[in-house]
């Protein structure tokens, strides 16, 4: 279509080189089409609660039936008393709801949206991206509850609490989005994957510091001391004590000696270690995924 | 490669394994029983051309000759074995419409959604809301959710948005047999148009008429191998088809 005759040059065509076709810049692309995964995020809170009563509220409703359990039942048996509990359970909930929502919903994420990823091409991370942030959205409520809950006891946060905040997020949206790109690409391979999923979220809830305070741990650490180490390993360990950091402990009357007795040593170097091998993850996740998802077309 | 080289298919080989074991006891079972785990498949074998900038070009063959996995493997959808496949801007088509249509949301929230699909951003689809509706014709359904509407609709609207996709190719996957007459002349119209504006253009159909209406270049597969390369005439030839034989297109083809 030009008309130069000097040796022709891949640049010298305005339509820029020749490519290979579907080759993506996985998360980055997905994040320059981002009104795609605005609009793919909508039309899922649509679809969700499309038809029923009370609509976006059944996002508050589990929680809350989770939360009454965990406080009355396993209240019962605790013999171990923690000065508010409530807000204790409240804390890590959100975030324990948070990494269920990313392992459940995230593993069938590719699986869910075979019709597109089998004809169309868009970068498929698009899809696990799209449910983790769901997730997000339906923390929103949950954090407005546990603020009113935080405001009437109290709550005074240091500057800390409120780096715990944030931190805490981070930590559990980077290992999410992690969680989320491995399961819905092994799950394109082996069904098996969201069956592992469901397990793992059934342990998930016992073995982070959400129904117990983190003291108990500390208290059966002595002889365990790899164990203890193991359960510290856990990102959403990290994410459930630093949001207990940020709520639980400035709303209670001694914060200082309830730290002491409740959080583990060097929790903010452990944490931003933490967050440090999310990313580090995040980027595995994504090699495997961009190796994977090669096949995703024919394999579905 | 030349510089207005638009696509480029370069000794393309793509097989697939035929297997079903998609958990990992029926993996398990089988290969203890020493039973094959999967079979290969080869459904495009050494494929090579080029096509220019402008260049229309129609795949025939019969069913299961590779046709539409040689459009995926252009889309970009698959990725091939073996050899290369390159191509130059924006690739959109006529394959799968509606595919990202969701019967839950209303016809105008459906052509931003698979408007996003296709690759456009907000401000495109704002700038071609207009032009997508009345091309459809759907303008008081627009409201509506998806689920009520008529496959043939659902279509029109799935193709309204395809249409009007900014590309620089067009892939387009044995889609115009849907859609009542006046509207499948209207679609044709408005390819030849796409085609008049300078589009490279992938067209796979049984038609013989529309492949001669539409394209210059012709391709025939069979069993994954390309016999034969020519004119879209000879190429009809090629491969045994009547030009008069299809009772489908004749309308559609006169409509150019």
């Amino acid at each position: 279509m030009t008309t130069a005759m000097a040796p022709a040059r891949e640049t010298d065509n305005p339509l820029g080189p020749l490519r290979v076709p579907g080759a993506s810049g996985g998360l980055i692309e997905v994040f320059r089409r981002r009104y795609l995964l605005k609009l793919l995020v909508r039309k899922e809170l649509r679809v969700r609660y499309q038809g029923s009563v009370i609509g976006l509220g059944w996002s508050y409703v589990q929680p809350l039936v989770r939360f009454a359990m965990y406080y009355y039942i396993i209240g019962l048996i605790m013999t171990h008393r923690t000065p508010g509990r409530a807000l204790l359970i409240f804390s890590g909930l959100i975030m324990v709801q948070f990494a269920s929502n990313c392992l459940g919903q995230g593993s069938k994420a590719i699986l869910k949206n075979k019709s597109l990823v089998r004809k169309i091409n868009l970068p498929r991370e698009m899809f696990p991206v799209s449910n983790v942030a769901v997730s997000l959205y339906h923390m929103l409520p949950m954090y407005v509850i546990l603020l009113i809950g935080v405001l009437i006891n109290g709550w005074h946060p240091d500057g800390r609490a409120v780096l715990a905040i944030f931190l805490g997020l981070a930590i559990a949206i980077v290992w999410g989005l992690a969680t989320a790109l491995v399961l819905s690409a092994t799950n394109v391979f082996f069904r098996d994957t969201q069956n592992v999923a469901d397990v793992i979220n059934v342990v998930l809830r016992w073995v982070v510091p959400m129904i117990y305070p983190f003291g108990l741990i500390m208290h059966h650490a002595q002889g365990h001391a790899f164990l203890y180490q193991v359960y510290l390993l856990n990102p959403l360990t990290s994410a459930v004590l630093l949001a207990d950091r940020a709520f639980w402990i400035p709303s209670m009357a001694n914060p200082a000696k309830l730290a002491a007795a409740n959080m583990p040593s060097h929790l903010f170097e452990r944490s931003f270690l933490m967050l440090l091998a999310g990313l580090v993850a995040l980027g595995l996740a994504q090699l495997l995924f961009s190796r994977l998802e090669g096949r995703f077309a024919e394999q579905l | 490669m030349s510089d207005s080289a638009s696509i480029v298919v370069d000794h393309v080989v793509k097989r697939f394994k035929l297997s079903n074991q998609k958990t990992i006891k029926r993996l398990s079972v089988n290969a203890a029983k020493g039973r094959e785990l999967s079979r290969a498949f080869t459904a495009l074998d050494d494929i090579t051309f080029t096509l220019n900038q402008g260049d229309t070009l129609g795949l025939m063959g019969l069913n299961g000759s590779g046709k539409s996995t040689l459009l995926k493997l252009i889309s970009g959808v698959m990725r091939p074995d073996e050899g290369k496949v390159l191509a130059r801007g924006r690739i959109a088509g006529l394959i799968e419409v509606g595919a990202g249509f969701h019967p839950d949301l209303s016809g105008r929230e459906n052509i931003y959604l698979n408007g996003a699909i296709l690759g456009m951003t907000k401000p495109q689809i704002d700038r071609k809301l207009e032009s997508i509706v009345a091309f459809s014709e759907m303008e008081q359904f627009l409201g509506n959710s998806v689920r009520h509407y008529s496959s043939g609709m659902f279509m029109r609207l799935a193709f309204s948005v395809a249409v009007h996709t900014e590309c620089d190719i067009f892939l387009i996957d044995e889609v115009l047999a849907v859609g009542d007459q006046p509207f499948k002349k209207k679609c044709m119209a408005r390819i030849q148009d796409l085609k008049a504006e300078g589009r490279t253009m992938v067209f796979v159909s049984h038609s013989a008429k529309q492949v001669v209406a539409l394209c210059e270049r012709g391709i025939v597969l069979q069993k994954g191998r390309m016999t034969f390369d020519g004119t879209a005439r000879d190429a009809v030839k090629a491969l045994g088809y009547e030009l008069d034989d299809d009772d489908d297109a004749d309308e559609v083809a006169a409509g150019e």
